[in-house]
């Protein structure tokens, strides 16, 4: 598998999302105009027109019908994935950050930003399968988390939505009555703002990235922690392997801090850490500026048992995605597994 | 980030705004009296002293005695000299000037108290007009209004010193008798400080101490190891014990700023420089020596930064440490500092100068003692224009004879290095090329132990190269140079001996086009780090110098500070606070293998135990090297079975590990399935769920 470059953003990428079947790629940028790309071969599908703003978030359903966009324009908008057109917008006061399609795609979690006199909020709206049947009013609205709410996202049988952001706290909340199930323990959780949240492809656990330079592998259900990922970075992005007990933890230094001098005193390459023990095992190298987001295609089955398919994006210089593959096959990006015999990859 | 910034901005505005100081000065924070707001302090004795001070508050006062006594008209007049001759020194506080009258006669008493505002200003003034003629028959005596109570204090009868019962002390040896022959370091990082155990074999530390707020600057051992000093505003401390750590005296010295021990370790020399109230003085500096097992002090030195600044007649930076530089090796016998056109040697005996005079050495510079002899090695630069060579001199102590003078012409700069048994000193002139233009540089090499001292000059192969490092091999011969230009510089050993000449020095070999800049050799000898520091961004290379090969090339990313381990058995680089990233150290075999890697935000200092010398003799030390194969067949043995006994508990733990994982994985999977029919009634009765994907995934 050759690494593709997907060419076509005008600002900084800010998300990425594959579809369940792992053959479509959805990339948010800065430039208010998510777009969607064949995931094989790169090819350039479509673009989703009609945010006025950065576009920080989406998701995609289940069928791969509808797409849902959460941008800084303060609106969060439902697509039809194959015809490109706007089927609902979701008027907000404060940019959208967060958003994710529930179990069954009939709900779904959205967090804004602390704008104005405005706190952040987590909102739960209800998805109609007929998009004219559609409406503004929301089923549940959660405030009180302090600062931005990075990421929301469902928990078992949609029961509860587990939040993360600013406060370094992860919360587990009923969806149902908005009540406060459970909160991280101060001692053991983070100690900075939370980035990123990540679920396993089961749900069973969630993987939390923060600048406090560590990641923490969280019982989905129990909220206990399970692992600590302690790397030299803070951590901007992280990603579960669907097929291997691998993380893959990717960041570096605030873009403001970055030194000019050398690109390693940044910190930016990808790590990659053994779930289980908890130790470092490799890391992809190649970049310059922090790495904001991570993804793996969950194409297991598709391309057979020993193909990832590793996403990164770089915030600073490129503009464009990066798929990189995690194979035994050339690639351009190195992926060095070190000492260890079992695992693929060397890849160059 | 951006916005960040705009936030601390408006912050600051905001202060400024409502007059608030952000610049907070730790110093004038006070707990309230009786308060301790939950800090548990552990110098309850010190806290106590202080409170004595604070309660009588007449620190600052000063009694001026042997006044003329005058009536009534003349109090003014007197008073007007007395306040003339006093505000000089420092500022009178308000209302600060008494002199009691007599009720009856009307007349002064001869005595004036003065009150200053601050302590400094006291002692200054007691020290300055103590002795001072008013006129022939008044010759004040002035003293501090607190030191009163002390003198009276004192019984008349003069009664013998009890003489306490004999309580053997702590081993403070006992960390050399460690089992594992293991070394230990100080680290300290964010508010705490550690003392650890290298345990190399394991890959690991092991912890000895710990605590938070041990030192509220900075640690230090002593130079045998035997202490670790801290510092505190109240003064110095120093700690130690058989299995951990005591304090095991106190050294009461104010606002102390930099601490320095002799080579002994007998003595402790600390530091501090005060703010003047008038700022057009230089700063006050206080010195104490302290013997380090009784506390005492054994000689104070006082004065303005001035007279301890050196750099001979046109100094400009400040004081340099340690002012006080000793001499004659372990035994402490001799300090030394520098001053203008003298060197004051002092002998320990007596606290003195040799002889009660300075060395008288016109426009001296520098000068540096042997390591090991009571030998100093002085610099004279060039003066009159050139008329007058610079020259460096070899003096022995206390008899101050001059054993070796060697002129040197045209020279704009020299240093001076010791080899560390005083056996060679290397000196390194820059001299100017003809045209003054440029500067090229030459070494001039004393062979001290030798008849009459011989010296040789050597020039490198191309002589305008800079250079960039200088390292003699420790206890050895030889001795390594970068030269060259900055960016590859080369890099050269030489030996002090020759193959067939005993006297001669002789190169060995040049490394070309090197990343380095600072060399560390190995306290054996025989092996140096090259490394490449700053600007190269932490390049080591490992040398083998006896082999003249290269053992290893590593790198540790932006590393700021190296330091081998005293057995020269393991080496440890470390990225200090200076950078944001990557702070933490790494600890390295000394061919150049990294053993481990420790992460510590906010690290600030690594330093290895220092060991004293061995006990052993030249012959006992030979025969162990004789026979090293039969000793080395018991360790090589211990270190296989931890070896194995590790790997044997690795693979232990991580079964462990991978167990309690799947047992967590398949608790869950039994949950998800009881939850599986209701999560297909969430996707309107689509089948295709998450676990069978799941067991797709198995397969592999």
């Amino acid at each position: 598998m050759r690494p593709i470059l997907m060419k076509g953003h005008e600002r900084p990428l800010t998300f990425l999302k594959y579809n369940r079947d792992g053959d479509l790629l959805f990339s948010c940028a800065k430039d208010h105009t998510p777009t969607v790309w064949f995931a094989d071969n790169g090819e350039r599908l479509g673009t989703y027109r009609g945010h006025n703003g950065a576009v920080w978030t989406c998701d995609v359903s289940r069928d791969s019908m509808r797409l849902i966009t959460g941008s800084a324009d303060q609106t969060v908008k439902l697509w039809n994935v194959q015809k490109g057109t706007q089927l609902y917008t979701f008027n907000f006061g404060s940019p959208a950050r967060s958003v994710e399609f529930a179990i069954g795609d009939k709900l779904a979690v959205i967090t804004t930003d602390p704008f104005m006199e405005l706190t952040s909020a987590i909102h739960v709206k209800r998805i109609a399968g007929d998009s004219t049947e559609q409406t503004e009013e929301s089923v549940l609205v959660i405030k009180g988390p302090q600062g931005r709410i990075n990421r929301a996202v469902w928990g078992p049988l949609n029961r509860t939505i587990i939040s993360a952001g600013e406060d370094a706290v992860i919360r587990i909340w009923d969806s149902e009555t908005g009540k406060l199930l459970k909160e991280s323990d101060k001692e053991s959780g983070h100690k900075k703002t939370i980035t990123s949240l990540t679920k396993a492809a089961d749900g069973s656990h969630f993987l939390s990235g923060s600048l406090d330079k560590s990641a923490k592998l969280w019982d989905t259900r129990t909220l206990t922690l399970i692992k600590t990922y302690s790397t030299e970075r803070p951590v901007n992005a992280v990603a579960m392997s669907p097929l291997l007990d691998h993380v893959v933890l990717g960041g570096g230094q605030d873009a403001s801090a970055v030194t000019t001098t050398d690109h390693r005193a940044g910190k930016f390459e990808a790590k990659f850490y053994d779930k289980i023990l908890q130790e470092e095992i490799g890391g992809v190298k190649g970049h310059f500026g922090p790495i904001n987001a991570l993804a793996f295609n969950p194409d297991g089955k598709r391309y057979g048992a020993n193909k990832v398919s590793l996403l990164i994006y770089n915030l600073l210089m490129e503009l464009d995605v990066v798929v990189c593959c995690v194979s035994n096959e050339p690639c351009l990006w190195k992926v060095e597994i070190y000492g260890s015999t079992d695992v693929f990859i060397i890849v160059n | 980030m951006a916005a960040e910034v705009m936030l601390m901005n408006e912050i600051e505005a905001k202060a400024a705004s409502m007059a608030i100081d952000l610049n907070i000065d730790f110093n004038s924070i006070q707990l309230p009296r009786g308060e301790d707001c939950g800090i548990v302090s552990d110098d309850e004795d010190v806290y106590h002293d202080d409170q004595l001070e604070f309660d009588s508050g007449f620190g600052n006062v000063i009694v001026v005695d042997n006044l003329p006594v005058v009536p009534r008209e003349k109090f003014e007049k007197l008073e007007g000299v007395i306040r003339k001759i006093y505000s000089q020194i420092g500022v009178i506080k308000e209302d600060g000037l008494w002199m009691p009258v007599d009720p009856e006669t009307k007349k002064t008493l001869g005595y004036c108290f003065i009150e200053y505002n601050t302590p400094q200003e006291a002692e200054l003034a007691k020290e300055k007009t103590n002795g001072y003629k008013l006129d022939r028959a008044h010759i004040f005596a002035v003293n501090m209004f607190d030191d009163f109570d002390k003198y009276m204090r004192v019984p008349d009868e003069w009664a013998p010193p009890e003489i306490k019962p004999y309580t053997p002390g702590e081993n403070l040896q006992k960390w050399l008798t460690d089992e594992k022959a293991r070394d230990q370091f100080v680290i300290r990082a964010g508010t705490d400080t550690e003392v650890l155990w290298n345990d190399a074999r394991q890959s690991k530390t092991e912890l000895v101490y710990k605590r938070s707020y041990w030192t509220e600057s900075f640690v230090q051992w002593s130079p045998l190891g035997t202490y670790l000093a801290t510092v505190h505003r109240q003064g110095a401390a120093v700690w130690g014990g058989a299995n951990t750590f005591n304090r095991l005296m106190r050294y009461a010295h104010p606002q102390v700023k930099l601490i320095d021990f002799s080579p002994g370790e007998k003595f402790l020399v600390t530091y501090s420089s005060h703010e003047p109230s008038n700022p057009h003085d230089a700063n006050r500096v206080v010195i104490n020596i302290f013997d380090v097992r009784t506390g005492k002090v054994m000689r104070d030195f006082k004065g303005s930064a001035d007279e301890f600044t050196i750099g001979g007649a046109g100094g400009v930076a400040g004081v340099s440490w340690p002012v006080f530089r000793w001499g004659g090796g372990k035994e402490d016998k001799y300090f030394a500092k520098l001053g203008k056109n003298m060197i004051s040697v002092y002998e320990t005996e007596t606290f003195s100068l040799i002889d009660k005079k300075s060395l008288k050495v016109e426009n001296v510079v520098d000068f540096s003692w042997s390591p090991t002899d009571p030998i100093l090695a002085l610099f004279v630069p060039e003066l009159g224009g050139g008329n007058q060579p610079a020259r460096v001199s070899l003096v022995q102590i206390p008899s101050k004879v001059e054993l070796r003078q060697k002129n040197l012409f045209s020279v704009s700069d020299c240093k001076m290095y010791w080899q560390s048994n005083g056996e060679y000193l290397a000196v390194k002139a820059d001299r100017y090329t003809k045209t003054k233009k440029s500067t090229y540089t030459g070494f001039e090499l004393f062979r001290i132990k030798e008849r009459d001292i011989p010296i040789e000059v050597l020039e490198l192969d191309n002589k305008n190269d800079k250079i960039i490092a200088f390292a003699w091999e420790p206890k050895g011969h030889r001795f390594a140079v970068i030269h060259g230009d900055s960016p590859r510089p080369d890099i050269s050993f030489y030996s002090m001996k020759s193959s067939h000449n005993l006297g001669r020095v002789s190169k060995l070999t040049t490394l070309k086009g090197k990343q380095a800049n600072a060399l560390f050799w190995s306290p054996g000898g025989r092996f140096i780090v090259l490394a490449g520091l700053k600007g190269f961004n932490g390049q080591l290379e490992f040398f083998n110098v006896d082999e003249l090969e290269t053992m290893a090339t590593a790198e540790h990313f932006m590393a700021t500070d190296i330091e081998w381990d005293p057995t020269g058995r393991y080496v440890a680089t470390a990225v200090t606070s200076v950078h944001e990233m990557e702070n933490g150290f790494n600890i390295w075999s000394f061919h150049g293998k990294l053993l481990y890697r420790i992460l510590k935000d906010h690290f600030f200092q690594f330093l290895w135990r220092p060991r004293p010398p061995s006990f052993l003799s030249a012959e006992k030390e030979e025969e162990i090297l004789k026979y090293l194969k039969k000793y080395s067949k018991k360790y090589d043995a211990e270190d296989q079975d931890v070896s194995m006994l590790l790997s044997e508990q690795d693979r232990e733990k991580r079964r462990m590990l991978k167990e309690e994982w799947e047992k967590w994985i398949s608790e869950w999977r039994r949950a998800s399935e009881e939850e599986k029919l209701e999560r297909q009634r969430l996707r309107d009765g689509e089948a295709s769920d998450e676990e069978e994907e799941y067991e797709a995934k198995e397969v592999e």
